[in-house]
């Protein structure tokens, strides 16, 4: 077997017929994720004995004649943001490099109750802040399929391990556009599903009104069979929706024809040179496929990036003052100095400088005097952003977009420059804001071989169709 | 502008202790980021409620379950990734003098 060709829907037909067992496959899968990972620093850990217990457990049930599950033996990666029982999770920290999580994320229950193989934990930027992977407190990812430039943030690890082909599937958390915008750069599909459509519990929180757990593949089907197994309402989560969960599966194939996707003009000026020229070709294609194509705008979309480092940061602020030196296993040292100077010290000590940068600017935002005229200001474009969102779906079914506006940059190049960093997230942040499912699917690359992410984005819970629209392009 | 003055005090509301180097760049780069922010202020936004979160439909009541207890994890386990644990507590410095 290569592990770089295999599919949800392959795995499952080779353990059906006996070709091999989930077990030789859990074991391929770890020692190609342990001889890849020196070239790439996409896994932090791997989870051997997880990965061989489900493994075990397939076997027996495939034996019995029971079903294993739809994700039966797909090996898959968790971006270490996501906590896993027993298994460190460092969200990229050095303050949390000792950290024993003592229950599991509900996403990696459903996928581990669904035959899944959990067989590491990936790279990412600290407390997923970051566009580029390189604010991990334990070394930059590499991008596999463009040697020495980034594969984008913060789950560079996760996009990384399944460009690879170390994971069929992983699982990255998107809070501005962490999913789509690695996904992008590695040429992938990352996907961003509806705020509330996968519970965030176990996730660790970053901004808790943006953040979102979703699927990477290296093909629609194969994210939206995962997409399915970890949506859902969970008890733990009072944000995760009621709302049914469709198999989107069978819905995939259905018929594009006639459908009206919007193109933001907003989105398009900012494009640069070879990513402009493949998205309009991949516009050109949707026609051919029979849709109307048509311009629309998203007059408020020059607000998003400030409306987002406003709210982002404030509820990271606030987040993070947990981590204190009393329950998550690291402290300064402040020799008989107070209690007030130990928290100061240990989280001086143990947090890295982008989240120091957040964190101030968070607290400068909430600070008093500031509030209304930052935070309250936010939420209100926030409410603006969404509504041309709202308005844009009552013309159109689908949104076509860029991920990025530009493709993946050399290591090092933006890591000086904050505010440019974060302008690159301008086309992701968006949609993060008002809570619609959008994702990234390759279209091509540059001249220089550097993959080009589109973007896809639909109405509040229609996953269905932004995976049949975003498949019945990939198959073209 | 933000001054270095408004740099610690900010630093010491987040109980983040900074460097001499990090107060100097958080003077900078805290300064550029908020300059951009500017661009907020003159948005017309006269009746617009904030939106707080992403609401999904239905009630509100949806996803409130029955209050019965359920299984939690013990305090071996709330303890376990404690710096300084006692006797089935977190430690801390003395934060009160005899």
């Amino acid at each position: 077997m290569d592990i770089r060709n295999l599919t949800v829907a392959s795995i499952r037909d080779s353990l059906l017929k006996h070709e091999y067992s989930a077990t030789e496959l859990a074991g391929e899968a770890l020692r190609f994720a342990e001889a890849e990972n020196g070239r790439t620093n996409a896994y932090l850990r791997l989870s051997s004995d997880r990965a061989l217990a489900v493994a075990a457990r397939v076997d027996e049930q495939i034996a019995k004649g029971e079903d294993p599950g739809p994700l039966a033996g797909v090996p898959v990666a968790i971006k270490d943001v996501i906590v896993t029982k027993g298994v460190i999770t460092t969200c990229g920290s050095k303050l949390l490099a000792k950290f024993v999580p003592p229950y599991d994320a509900t996403a990696v229950e459903r996928i581990e109750a669904a035959g899944g193989l959990i067989i590491g934990k990936t790279n990412c930027d600290e407390f997923a802040m970051g566009s580029s992977n390189e604010n991990s407190a334990f070394g930059p990812v590499c991008n596999p399929v463009a040697p020495g430039r980034v594969p984008g943030g913060s789950s560079g690890g996760s996009a990384a391990a399944v460009a690879q082909g170390t994971a069929v599937v992983s699982l990255g958390s998107d809070t501005g556009g962490s999913v789509r915008q690695p996904a992008s750069f590695c040429g992938v599909v990352g996907v961003n599903p509806t705020y509330g459509r996968v519970s965030r519990y176990g996730l660790v929180a970053f901004a808790s009104s943006l953040d979102h757990i979703g699927p990477f593949a290296r093909n629609v089907p194969d994210a939206a069979a995962l997409l399915r197994v970890i949506a859902g309402r969970d008890e733990m989560d009072a944000t995760s929706a009621p709302a049914p969960v469709p198999d989107y599966a069978a819905e995939l194939n259905g018929d594009i024809k006639g459908l009206k996707l919007g193109v933001p003009r907003e989105y398009m000026q900012d494009a640069s040179g070879d990513t402009a020229l493949r998205i309009n070709e991949a516009l050109d294609r949707f026609r051919q496929l029979g849709c109307e194509v048509r311009e629309i705008s998203l007059p408020n979309t020059k607000y998003a990036i400030d409306v987002y480092y406003v709210i982002a940061t404030a509820e990271a602020s606030s987040n993070l003052a947990r981590y204190d030196g009393v329950r998550y296993t690291t402290r300064a040292d402040v020799n008989g100095g107070s209690l007030t100077d130990m928290y100061r010290a240990t989280r001086g000590e143990g947090f890295g400088a982008e989240v120091k940068r957040r964190i101030m600017l968070g607290t400068y935002v909430l600070s008093h005097g500031y509030y209304d005229a930052y935070y309250l200001k936010a939420q209100k474009v926030r409410a603006l952003i969404t509504r041309d969102f709202a308005k844009a779906f009552e013309e159109v079914d689908a949104l076509l977009a860029p991920v990025s506006p530009f493709p993946a940059f050399k290591l090092g190049e933006k890591i000086n420059d904050p505010m440019q960093m974060y302008l690159s997230d301008i086309f992701t942040i968006t949609g993060s804001l008002a809570g619609i499912p959008c994702m990234s699917v390759p279209c091509g690359n540059t001249r220089d071989g550097l993959p080009v992410g589109l973007q896809v984005l639909c109405k509040h819970f229609d996953e269905a169709r932004m995976f049949r629209i975003a498949h019945a392009f990939e198959a073209k | 502008m933000l001054t270095e003055k408004e740099v610690r005090y900010v630093a010491d509301l987040a109980n983040l202790q900074l460097s001499e180097t990090e107060v100097e760049s958080m003077v900078q780069q805290l300064s550029s980021i908020l300059d951009h922010m500017e661009g907020l202020r003159g948005i017309d936004t006269e009746g617009i409620e904030p939106m707080r979160q992403v609401l999904f439909p239905g009630n509100d009541a949806d996803t409130l379950r029955e209050d019965q207890p359920s299984p939690c994890l013990t305090n071996e386990q709330a303890l376990a990734n404690a710096v300084y644990p006692a006797q089935g507590y977190f430690r801390v410095p003395r934060v009160i003098e005899r």
